[in-house]
């Protein structure tokens, strides 16, 4: 069966078994439980109380280049009106438009009903005088005079001498925790990727008391927990741990790694409706961040309603996950890296490549077609020739040909990028082979 | 009944080779490509010697049939003639047979031919000027409709329809393409068959067996009342009714069957008359051309760089795909013509420039030439793909055997190119960037990366016994507009 066949059929079951008076199917896979209170959690440092669901505005729709604001508009409203009042940009995200649409989308409520967060995001140009217009941008774009929760935009790779350069030597240390003391800022953290000794920095200016960190935003789901590749990028267990101990507030990013675990290989989404036949798939990955007290938000990149009303459903009715399904999540994740998966979260960060390619296209396309199941592994295998079509045209469709990866050159300049640090121009030649041997019906 | 059969089979033909000419599918060529081997004109390039017996035979057994049904510009024009008597009682009359043009026109297209001008050849010959009419006019509709499907199957899921590009390939190819459709109609909406018999070159030619034909429409005597009606209905303009005399000028006739069923006496009957006629003569045609060779002066590559980078410095944002300029083709001092033409003097001698090639290649890389010299004849080019190794569809479609039948392994023995390198602009030479695309994507191994001793970056080269000149570097070279890496013709192939 299918997996779409599959996730019709459950879904159908789970409206059949709904059929009461409250039962009306929302959302894409989650069944309505009716209204519910949003999950809420105290900031221990400052009482904020902070809806466990936090609005991660990295991926809202694009028409031809441009934010959708009717979109954003409406679905921040539904946002507000269900109880999520965190969220999360970035100077740098949706080609630098999102912090606009956020301002626009916001401002529309009154300025206590939500808690904005952004991010000094000085990537291309770290001098200060950038990285300063950077910060008085974002106030403006925002609609506000202060921030909830500043970011310093995803640190760790390079360790020590890549957070001198953009924050120490540049002297905007100096500035954020000046406009901490003005009142700009009420909370200052950072975000996270990279390796554990790269973090053990970051913890030991906290416990020499050279930085005081009022939270820390990490990568955490059930998947990188004990299976980040360990060597670049440090496992969630051991940030969570760290930051416990030091009683650190936690925000979560890339719950979901961009959409993959809502939408996890056929085998592994059946195991998952077999336990919880009204559940979305997505909605345990949700669940196994939000078991752990110390998180304070879990942000999620939704980019339509329906994504945004299946969440709200998951955490206007929360259960924690208990010890032996925290197991079984384990156990999928173990089943999970068996697939030749890209370990690709589409966040885009090392787009635009110089060279055109669409390295998120293509990824994301690569790893559709191996989590549905429409991937011919060999000449051989039953349907070869209907799998082959279904591969190529729908690349076709997803990427533009002169995007594809065969014509990637491996320049690299992609891979300082890519939080995920993934080899990715060794990843395009791989897709770039497969696609070429399927082509040559010449499948190893 | 005859009628009926004659509009059946030509229905038959008709459909299946503008298919064939439309197709973008990939599949109908294995059930269809035969149609476009019988061909007149085709099969002669290809010295294909069975069909041309077999369509002589025809000819001098049933007459002109060739016409009516297997060519599908005369079915063509039945269809533009129809349109333009409907509702006319006498449409058409007899016309005096126009020697001088149709041997003239005959005579100019035998010296093209062996003179090598196969521009003047594809311009005349029948089925090339439908094939033209249809890649260039048709096709870009039919993939539109097919396009449209792919929308819908995209939305549905379904992979039954995929989305094809369409693209000019050669304007002076589209205006004569124009030209011709409006030449065919202005001549059948009122004229009937007047380019058959007054202007095409294998009308012509059947006509010689035509009027020995042994199955013929006859009239009998005894019957025919001189009604004219017959005449009145003669698309060919062919049968001369005068007070007392009749007469059928079979060098003309094209078997249509239209007379028999408007003769209300019954005076017309097709039916075996052998020896009845005998003029005119039978003349074969040989085949023997030489072309002319013309050094194309070698332009300097496009100098063009590729500046699409990345803002560097300022703020680095998020997302977005960098601006790709459109590749432009390079000069080629030689043509490229496909693996499978022998060489680049036998491939423009034997092709018609039906266009069945273009229209059929799936990777983009066929269109046709531009050249004076060798007008609407395909040659290749990499902007949007290059000549995939488990590719030989225009191999086994050729009718006029310029492109010879091959199977994937002997392609890889055609060697219908070598690339060059231009490293004035090759990134990896110049030091921009590191690259090295062009060596690792070349299927026969063939460029490898090497030092430049001058400054110490690594710069690609050929070796040229290698190298088959399939364009896979010269497509994916990152280099814009015009590639780093560029492929010129061999003229000898193996």
């Amino acid at each position: 069966m299918k997996r779409r066949d599959f996730i019709k059929i459950s879904g159908a079951a789970a409206l059949a078994a709904a059929c009461g008076p409250k039962g009306a199917q929302s959302g894409a896979g989650t069944v309505n439980e009716g209204p519910g209170e949003m999950l809420m959690r105290e900031n221990p440092r400052n009482g904020d109380r902070i809806s466990a669901l936090g609005f991660g505005c990295m991926r809202w729709p694009m028409v031809d280049g441009v934010i959708d604001q009717e979109a954003v508009n409406e679905m921040v409203d539904y946002a507000i009106e269900h109880g999520i009042n965190y969220f999360d940009t970035s100077p740098a995200y949706l080609r630098g438009q999102s912090e606009k649409a956020a301002g626009i989308a916001l401002s529309r409520h009154p300025r206590d009903k939500y808690f904005i967060a952004t991010k000094l995001s000085n990537f291309g140009d770290a001098s200060a005088e950038a990285s300063r217009k950077m910060f008085f941008d974002s106030l403006e774009q925002l609609h506000t005079d202060y921030f909830d929760y500043y970011l310093l935009h995803s640190i760790g790779r390079g360790g020590k001498d890549a957070f001198n350069k953009r924050y120490v030597d540049n002297g905007m240390i100096d500035f954020v925790l000046e406009q901490k003391a003005a009142g700009r800022i009420r909370n200052l953290g950072f975000s996270f990727h990279g390796a554990q000794h790269e973090f053990d920095y970051f913890m030991e200016l906290y416990d020499s008391g050279q930085m005081h960190w009022d939270f820390v935003q990490i990568e955490m789901n059930y998947v990188d927990w004990t299976h980040a590749d360990g060597v670049r990028n440090v496992n969630a267990d051991y940030l969570y741990a760290e930051l416990d101990k030091r009683e650190i507030p936690i925000v979560i990013m890339e719950p979901l790694l961009g959409g993959r675990l809502a939408n996890v290989p056929d085998g592994i989404a059946r195991q998952m409706k077999e336990r919880e036949p009204q559940m979305s798939v997505a909605s345990w990955a949700f669940r196994f961040c939000g078991t752990y007290p110390r998180v304070l938000c879990i942000l999620s990149g939704m980019s339509n309603m329906d994504p945004l009303k299946e969440n709200v459903q998951t955490f206007s009715h929360f259960r924690p996950l208990n010890e032996e399904e925290l197991e079984f999540l384990e156990q999928m994740a173990t089943q999970m890296m068996e697939y030749p998966l890209v370990n690709c979260t589409d966040c885009k960060y090392c787009m635009p490549c110089p060279w055109g390619i669409d390295i998120p296209g293509t990824f994301q396309h690569y790893n559709r077609a191996i989590t549905e199941g429409t991937y011919a592994q060999n000449t051989a295998q039953k349907n070869y020739a209907k799998l082959k079509k279904a591969y190529l045209v729908s690349y076709d469709r997803a990427v533009a040909s002169i995007r594809q990866a065969d014509h990637c050159i491996s320049c690299g300049e992609c891979l300082s990028h890519c939080p995920q640090s993934i080899p990715i121009p060794d990843q395009l030649r791989r897709i770039a082979q497969y696609v070429e041997n399927l082509r040559q019906d010449k499948l190893p | 009944m005859l009628k009926k059969v004659r509009v059946a089979l030509a229905w038959v033909f008709w459909i299946g080779i503008t298919l064939l000419l439309l197709d973008v599918s990939g599949v109908l060529h294995t059930y269809l490509g035969w149609m476009a081997k019988l061909q007149f004109l085709p099969a002669v390039l290809a010295v294909n010697v069975a069909v041309i017996v077999a369509l002589v035979l025809l000819t001098l057994l049933f007459g002109r049939v060739y016409c009516s049904v297997i060519c599908p510009l005369g079915v063509f024009q039945d269809g533009i003639s129809w349109l333009g008597r409907r509702g006319s009682k006498r449409p058409y009359q007899y016309r005096k047979e126009l020697k001088w043009l149709r041997y003239g026109v005959l005579a100019l297209f035998v010296i093209a031919l062996l003179a090598g001008i196969q521009a003047f050849v594809a311009f005349l010959a029948p089925y090339s000027a439908y094939g033209r009419m249809v890649q260039n006019l048709l096709q870009p509709v039919y993939i539109w409709g097919n396009n449209l499907f792919a929308a819908w199957a995209e939305k549905a899921g379904s992979y039954a329809f995929y989305s094809r590009e369409v693209w000019l390939r050669s304007v002076p190819t589209l205006v004569v393409a124009v030209v011709t459709l409006v030449a065919i109609v202005a001549l059948a909406f009122k004229g009937g068959r007047t380019y058959c018999n007054s202007i095409c070159p294998v009308g012509t030619v059947l006509s010689f067996f035509s009027r020995f034909a042994m199955f013929r429409p006859v009239i009998d005597r005894s019957k025919c009342v001189h009604c004219k009606a017959c005449e009145h209905h003669c698309k060919a303009h062919c049968i001369a009714i005068g007070k007392d005399t009749e007469k059928i000028d079979y060098s003309r006739c094209v078997d249509c069957f239209n007379c028999i069923g408007h003769c209300k006496t019954g005076a017309l009957q097709y039916r075996f008359a052998w020896g009845k006629e005998t003029a005119g003569q039978a003349s074969q045609e040989s085949r023997r051309a030489f072309m002319a060779g013309t050094a194309v002066a070698l332009g300097a590559a496009a100098f063009k760089g590729i500046e699409a980078r990345a803002q560097e410095g300022a703020k680095k944002l998020d997302g977005g795909l960098a601006d790709l300029l459109p590749k432009q083709a390079p000069q080629r001092e030689t043509p490229l013509t496909p693996p499978g033409s022998k060489s680049v003097k036998d491939f423009y001698r034997r092709c018609t420039g039906c266009q069945l090639c273009v229209a059929q290649c799936p990777n983009n890389v066929l269109r046709p030439s531009s050249d004076l010299e060798h007008l609407m004849q395909p040659q290749m080019s990499f902007e949007r793909g290059w000549c995939r190794p488990e590719c030989v569809r225009c191999a086994e479609l050729c009718p006029a055997g310029a492109i010879g039948k091959i199977t994937r392994e002997e392609k890889t023995q055609y060697r219908v190119g070598v690339s060059q390198v231009n490293l004035a602009i090759c990134v990896s030479a110049c030091g921009k960037a590191s690259c090295g695309k062009c060596a690792q994507a070349c299927p026969s191994g063939a460029i490898q990366m090497v030092e430049n001793k001058g400054n110490g970056q690594l710069m690609p080269v050929v070796a040229e016994e290698l190298c088959t000149g399939c364009g896979a570097c010269e497509y994916l070279c990152p280099v814009r507009p015009v590639s780093a890496i560029t492929v010129n013709g061999r003229t000898q192939h193996i």
